[in-house]
């Protein structure tokens, strides 16, 4: 068993600290497997024919799939999903999954803004996919006291 | 989009209830590796009933209030011209394997801007005591004719 996480302590944050970073590659199959969990089956997701006749550039990711890793990272820094009190995310580009290549997601977590009276820090999450950001206004207020 | 539809407040949807299994599913599909989200007995040893939801599970509860707003016969939703403008998530405390979830939604804002409306769907979400666990926040896009 992991040893217990610890939590990270508020009076070291400053703002524009980095606190956590990922890369996460989505397959068509990390595709189904989200479908799968949360009940989200449109068939943009798993289906270049259905894609290709809405007009969109190749099956995409679900926006929720984007939403719900790029927070993982805050959340091991964090050491308890239950110290995220607050994420939001607006939805600004599409991730397209290719087939064989699949795609690659990059995640940078970074201090934003400190709330001493709280003890809770507003983290700013950067996500991108070919070198262009895809989630907008992405903010996480985790609660560390 | 149906104006008329601003303000509106749906039935509560039937109790939802949080599986172990369903969490763990969730947790790997959104590539969670904290043993809190996947472990028993880390999840104890955090303080927790059973195995802890990731932050955005509440969607799987919010759904089925979406999917009331779409069905409601004058809401004048196409559902294939939705798009995902935007979602938040406020939290009172984490779901847990185990909670019973009830979701209320109000819809707490329709515009229109050009060919295209908005409208915000407010999910309120309780466990079995009534206490708020979680506030799901969507706007959805309705894309005007091309």
């Amino acid at each position: 068993m992991a040893a217990a996480p610890t939590t990270p302590d508020f009076d070291a944050l400053a703002v524009g600290d980095v606190v956590a970073e990922r890369d996460v590659h989505l397959t068509r199959d990390s595709l189904v497997r989200y479908a799968g969990a949360s009940g989200d089956f449109n068939p943009i997701h798993y289906r270049d024919d259905v894609a290709a006749a809405v007009g969109l550039p190749g099956v995409l990711a679900h926006g929720m799939l984007t939403m719900g890793l790029a927070v993982q990272p805050v959340v091991d820094w964090a050491g308890d999903p239950g110290r995220v009190a607050d994420y939001q995310v607006r939805f600004t580009r599409p991730v397209v999954v290719a087939p064989e290549a699949g795609a690659d997601v990059s995640v940078t977590a970074k201090v934003g803004q400190l709330d001493a009276e709280a003890r809770a820090a507003r983290i700013d999450l950067t996500v991108t996919f070919e070198g262009a950001t895809v989630l907008g206004k992405a903010q996480v207020r985790v609660v560390l006291a | 989009m149906n104006p008329e539809l601003q303000g509106r407040v749906f039935a509560p949807t039937a109790p939802y209830l949080v599986g172990r299994e369903k969490v763990r599913e969730f947790a790997r599909a959104v590539f969670a590796t904290n043993p809190v989200n996947l472990d028993v007995d880390a999840a104890r040893a955090a303080g927790y009933d059973d195995v802890v939801a990731p932050p955005t599970f509440a969607v799987v509860v919010q759904e089925h209030t979406l999917a009331q707003l779409l069905a409601e016969p004058d809401a004048g939703i196409d559902f294939s011209r939705v798009v995902h403008g935007d979602q938040r998530f406020t939290s009172s405390r984490p779901i847990v394997a185990g909670d019973e979830l009830t979701a209320t939604l109000t819809v707490s804002g329709v515009k229109t801007l050009g060919a295209h409306s908005m409208v915000t769907a407010e999910s309120v979400i309780t466990d079995a005591a009534g206490a708020h666990v979680v506030t799901a926040i969507s706007t959805l896009v309705v894309r005007g004719d091309d």
